[in-house]
């Protein structure tokens, strides 16, 4: 069974996280993710203008980016954490100009090649797929298309329509790592997508803290969370792998005892 | 008939239906945007297809911004341009004067056709993104007009060097907030107002100031654009009975220029020439997207972006705020690969010269984007016939640029 798709039948929801790869010692702070519990590492694509990120992803491209990180580098990272991390899936997750600036094919072609399972592409909507989908399914890496609270019950099939993986819910209308939303509406959105498809639901954007974790792990497969590790790596620059691999360890606990 | 008509090989039948410009525009929005992006789209459908909605629009344009602007012949330019010309070339030139318009500047325009739709989509907050201020003060001064909030983006560094435009926005009602991200200029604005429209969906417009971001922007502001153009080719058919020989335009986004250019797209004996900004040189800092740049995804479209092998964004320079950005409105991208529009740049230098020459030969201020234009035409009349017309339009006028042509001159004020 591919590795994406096997984190997500575990006998517990899946714990997903994100940092931006190039900010601190990443190849470490992957390390200290995987140590700490994540079933499913997003690794973040540093961008120029990452229209929808909060403050603290958006200062972590800043940084990663001020320290000259390239494509080169992240694929070079993703390289290395396959050859270390044989069997936990890899997304990359990242703004359509450096995605498809080479080509689609270019890039799937990398992604294949440095053992990434899946990408998440923020901009391009099913709309303009043929930019990076049909290059990404040829080269067998999951497309991650990402459902918000603004999909209706007819837009939900376009979305769905070339996405595997999994499906990433957006569970606020808004940019990462801010408010988070009603249990209520993510509990309902979650039965909505359900209904729509077999994929599993990871859900993110404003998931901080352990409790918040256990609550999304009760409904829906995985628990997505980003900004508040970014933060860690901001607080603790090159020394954030301890600190990460703890707190990821604090959500994986969260998690698994959700549904106890 | 205002404009040639329309046949299935026309330049002006663009976007296609999924907002492409040959390879140019689309809609690159993050999937909490798509769903009002496709609203956007189907109530445009309909709004074009309502009498009473055009019949709005004419009449505010008629009554509150002033139009037609009138069209002008500069005779002591043409005269002063004369002077360096090689015997019987010197080009006659003539001003579009949309910087008469209320508000100083072409923006207004599209601001009113876009509160108009917004209203007509129920939406009760405006957001907009503003470069030089023209665009945050044409939509503060729609959003006064109409009673609705609104809220402008704006770059810090825009903010210190375009100080009356931001407290004209204060005036008129509306919020302006300051961008620090990035450079702090128009791209970084725009990467706020995107990130408070994705958060505001349910009650937020999103009113974009150029013919640039995802389908169907770039097609709507344009068509609100275009009543510079074919007032134009309807006042220059009347005045003089023939069609220009050159329409020249400043293009940051591109706004005032394609809606001066696509009325005049299918007339084959009209050559156009879009001027961006080479602020300190092309091989230097400056804002040329198509000169300097190559195609990319930003803002909702595919178009030419100033960026590194990589795929991540430069910053832009020019001295006009108005043109400080690293991309271009897709419909230009694609005029400039199919030939239709030729394309030239213009420095901060050249630019301060001809706007000081405008304001000494015709007693115009001009804004510094379209100084960028006549300093084009400038350069393209000593080498053209005397009997030969060329068109520029005068998109802004120079009120709000006076601080910074008298840092620029070494002038205390």
């Amino acid at each position: 069974m591919p590795r994406l798709s096997s984190a997500f039948t575990k006998a517990h929801p899946a714990l997903v996280t994100f940092i931006t790869a190039g900010d601190g010692d990443t190849a470490a702070n992957l390390d200290a993710l995987v140590a700490g519990g994540a079933d499913v590492i997003e690794l973040g694509m540093p961008f120029t203008d990452p229209m929808a990120d909060g403050p603290a992803i958006q200062e972590a491209n800043i940084r990663s980016l001020a320290k000259g990180t390239t494509t080169a580098d992240i694929f070079a990272l993703a390289t290395a954490f396959r050859a270390k991390h044989p069997d936990v899936p890899l997304v990359l997750m990242g703004y359509a100009n450096p995605m498809t600036i080479r080509g689609g094919d270019w890039f799937a072609a990398q992604c294949t090649n440095a053992g990434v399972d899946g990408v998440i592409c923020v901009d391009v909507p099913p709309e303009e797929d043929p930019e990076l989908g049909p290059a990404l399914r040829s080269a067998g890496v999951d497309l991650i298309r990402l459902a918000t609270p603004t999909s209706d019950a007819a837009r939900l099939p376009t979305i769905l329509d070339g996405s595997s993986g999994f499906v990433y819910y957006v569970s606020v209308a808004g940019i990462t790592g801010k408010q988070q939303a009603a249990q209520a509406s993510i509990e309902d959105a979650v039965a909505r997508l359900k209904i729509a498809t077999n994929l599993p639901i990871a859900v993110g954007f404003g998931v901080r803290t352990p409790e918040q974790a256990a609550a999304i792990a009760r409904v829906a497969d995985g628990v997505v969370v980003g900004s508040a590790l970014v933060e860690l790596v901001a607080q603790h620059g090159d020394n954030a792998a301890g600190p990460l691999r703890d707190y990821v360890a604090s959500l994986k606990a969260a998690i698994n005892s959700a549904r106890a | 008939m205002t404009t040639a008509e329309l046949t299935p090989n026309s330049f002006r039948n663009q976007p296609d239906e999924r907002g492409h410009f040959g390879q140019f525009g689309g809609r690159y929005v993050a999937e909490t945007l798509m769903p009002l992006v496709l609203d956007l789209e189907r109530e445009y459908r309909a709004a074009q297809a309502d009498p009473a909605f055009q019949a709005q629009f004419d009449d505010l344009l008629e009554h509150y911004v002033g139009r037609p602007s009138p069209l002008y012949y500069a005779e002591r330019l043409t005269e002063e341009c004369r002077k360096d010309a090689p015997a019987g070339k010197g080009a006659q030139i003539w001003f579009k004067r949309d910087e008469l318009n209320h508000t100083g500047a072409h923006k207004i325009n599209n601001c009113i056709g876009q509160i108009l739709l917004a209203m007509r989509m129920g939406k009760t907050r405006i957001i907009a993104e503003t470069g030089a201020g023209q665009h945050g003060v044409a939509t503060a001064t729609v959003c006064a007009r109409f009673g609705l909030p609104c809220f402008i983006y704006m770059g810090a560094k825009d903010i210190s060097r375009q100080q009356p435009n931001v407290f004209r926005m204060r005036l008129l009602g509306a919020e302006v907030i300051p961008v620090t991200s990035g450079a702090g200029t128009l791209k970084d604005a725009m990467n706020e107002g995107l990130r408070d429209w994705v958060a505001n969906v349910h009650d937020t417009f999103y009113i974009i100031g150029t013919a640039a971001g995802p389908h169907p922007y770039p097609e709507l502001v344009r068509d609100f654009q275009s009543v510079i153009g074919k007032e134009a080719r309807a006042q220059m058919l009347s005045r003089i009975n023939r069609l220009p020989d050159l329409l020249v335009a400043a293009i940051g986004g591109g706004s005032n220029a394609i809606g001066l250019f696509h009325p005049f797209l299918d007339d084959a004996d009209v050559e156009m020439l879009g001027i961006e900004a080479a602020g300190h040189g092309l091989d230097k800092e400056h804002a040329a997207s198509l000169a300097g740049g190559r195609p990319g995804i930003l803002h909702g479209n595919k178009t030419y972006l100033l960026q590194d092998e990589d795929g991540q964004i430069d910053e832009a320079h020019s001295i006009s705020a108005g043109l400080d950005y690293p991309g271009i409105g897709p419909e230009h991208s694609w005029l400039k690969e199919i030939g239709r529009v030729r394309y030239d740049s213009v420095t901060d230098k050249e630019a301060l010269d001809a706007f000081q020459l405008l304001c000494r030969t015709e007693g115009i201020i001009p804004a510094l984007e379209p100084a960028h234009a006549i300093a084009a035409v400038a350069r393209e009349a000593v080498k053209m016939d005397r009997d030969q017309i060329i068109l520029a339009n005068l998109c802004g006028r120079g009120d709000k640029d006076i601080f910074t042509v008298a840092e620029a001159l070494g002038t205390v004020i």
